[in-house]
């Protein structure tokens, strides 16, 4: 019997072809997923990028939950028009407490991985709850009720518990304090500013939606929206050194 | 292997598996050749491709191919190639102030054309792909400007924007005077009213324009100057022209003396390089209200 009849023996029993696949899909994760942990052209720790602060983190989460990953990517290529456009190109370390990643490259609305800062509060709330008021052409959906809706973040310190779990580096005085710095977060002037900024290192604190008198699911995604590509100083930034 | 199964199948005169199951038979196609053909020579081009870049992962690091291509130094060999392209014009644009730019025709007209693009990306998204504006983000075409019109000052506000945090930018903002309490809701009315009549607009009928004009002298004179007519310094616009930031209708004007206002543009010094935020500034002056 040649060899090619020992097949019969992978088709007549599952049991048997059950554990021949899972060897086979193991040898590919070995080669393809593991080396990827140890490989030192694949990590890179790069200053400034520090875990969401728990306002950020509720922001990431509606902007998860009302799938903008669909049509905004957050990766910058290292390629020449994509860095003309958008600027320095992403770094794995610049995700590297986002879960899920929010990679990609289709773009039916542009790269966000580099917005922050680049347009006012007031600019991102006309276009979020009006996208036309401010770009004529624009296709984005309008999300009003962000700002009629209050931000649930009764259980924010069990986010940043399941972070913790996963690795993400929160202090016990971060998930202690974490209701109590969304409160601070958006809020403009606010006494406990010190403290948060203290913990998390460059936040950016105030009412973001414009108004003082909730906090709203605006103020989460403004918050976070306005972080995204602000961590990393790129003029610290060794491009030649770090290309391994 | 599959020529040991010489069971034919009549209908099709093609070989079968040999699988029997009660009675029904699989036939045994060949694959057509040039796909077969065509599957080695990728293969054999993958082997090629492991030698020529980046592949295997190895102890501590992956095979790094014989060019030694790597994606990050790619795109600075790229954006190198680019500047040379550009050539000598941007390194021009870096060295010589706005002013300079501004005298040499040649110069000015390749600012312009790299700050159209760079308008259109950074700054159209508020301020509009003309520049013209809309409720809250001030028209660039026209000669009223906030923070002044003179190229030192529309670099200056580009640099380090308008309440952005920079240490640098301009600061001043329009008080809540109704959500502070500082105004009550007639004073309000009174002054919105007054402020209304600096630029001719009509008033409602039979109002006493004394009691918002002792209001405005009280209160947003400071600022916005006596007879009205503005403060650049602190950026207080400019009440008795025909042209409004947000709207001249007084709902709008009391929702601003209300809640106050406080726009901010964002600072980009640092965020676009050095030959980009001159040829922006060129590009708004020559927009049509650039002021000497």
């Amino acid at each position: 019997m040649s060899l090619w009849h020992k097949h019969a023996i992978f088709e007549k029993n599952s049991i048997v072809l059950i554990i021949g696949i899972l060897i086979v899909i193991a040898i590919g994760g070995l080669v393809e997923i593991v080396p990827l942990f140890y490989l030192k052209n694949t990590i890179e720790k790069v200053e400034g990028v520090r875990p969401y602060s728990p306002l950020e983190l509720a922001g990431r989460n509606i902007y998860v939950r009302e799938g903008c990953y669909l049509c905004h990517s957050q990766m910058i290529r290292p390629l020449r028009d994509e860095v003309e456009r958008y600027g320095h190109y992403s770094l794995a370390a610049e995700s590297i407490y986002d879960r899920p990643f929010q990679w990609g490259s289709k773009r039916t609305g542009p790269d966000l991985a580099r917005v922050g800062g680049k347009y006012s509060d007031d600019w991102h709330r006309d276009h979020l709850y009006d996208p036309r008021s401010v770009v004529p052409g624009s296709v984005m959906p309008a999300y009003g009720f962000l700002r009629e809706t209050d931000l649930d973040y009764q259980n924010i310190a069990q986010d940043l518990k399941v972070q913790a779990l996963l690795g993400v580096p929160y202090t016990a005085a971060d998930i202690e304090n974490a209701t109590k710095d969304v409160v601070t977060q958006s809020t403009t002037d606010s006494p406990d500013a010190a403290d948060l900024a203290k913990r998390y290192s460059k936040i950016q604190a105030r009412d973001f939606d414009g108004n003082p008198n909730r906090v709203s699911e605006a103020d989460a995604l403004i918050a976070y929206l306005q972080l995204l590509g602000t961590q990393v100083d790129f003029k610290l930034y060794d491009d030649k050194a770090n290309i391994r | 292997m599959a020529d040991e199964h010489k069971d034919i199948d009549a209908v099709t005169g093609t070989a079968t598996t040999g699988h029997d199951w009660d009675g029904i038979r699989e036939l045994n196609t060949p694959l057509p050749r040039w796909w077969l053909w065509s599957f080695y020579a990728c293969i054999i081009w993958a082997v090629g491709y492991w030698v020529v870049y980046p592949a295997w992962p190895l102890l501590t690091n992956s095979t790094q191919g014989i060019t030694g291509w790597h994606a990050r130094s790619a795109v600075v060999a790229d954006l190198d190639a680019l500047k040379a392209q550009r050539g000598p014009m941007v390194d021009k644009l870096n060295n010589a102030s706005v002013a300079e730019i501004a005298k040499d025709p040649q110069l000015t007209d390749f600012a312009r054309a790299v700050g159209r693009p760079a308008f259109a990306d950074n700054c159209a998204p508020c301020h509009g792909a003309g520049g013209g504006g809309t409720k809250g983000y001030p028209n660039l075409n026209d000669d009223d400007w906030l923070w002044g019109g003179t190229l030192a000052a529309i670099e200056q506000t580009i640099r380090h924007g308008a309440r952005s945090g920079d240490k640098d930018d301009h600061e001043g903002n329009m008080p809540a005077f109704g959500r502070d309490g500082i105004l009550k809701a007639p004073q309000i009315s009174a002054v919105a009213d007054y402020v209304r009549s600096l630029s001719g607009l009509s008033t409602e009928p039979g109002i006493d324009l004394g009691i918002g004009k002792k209001v405005f002298a009280d209160n947003c004179a400071l600022c916005h100057g006596p007879d009205g007519k503005g403060n650049r310094e602190l950026g207080a616009p400019n009440l008795t022209d025909k042209i409004w930031l947000y709207a001249s209708d007084k709902e709008t004007i009391m929702e601003g003396i209300r809640n106050g206002r406080g726009a901010v543009m964002p600072a980009w010094n640092g965020r676009l390089n050095e030959s980009t935020i001159k040829a922006l500034t060129v590009y708004v002056y020559s927009l049509g209200g650039g002021e000497k």
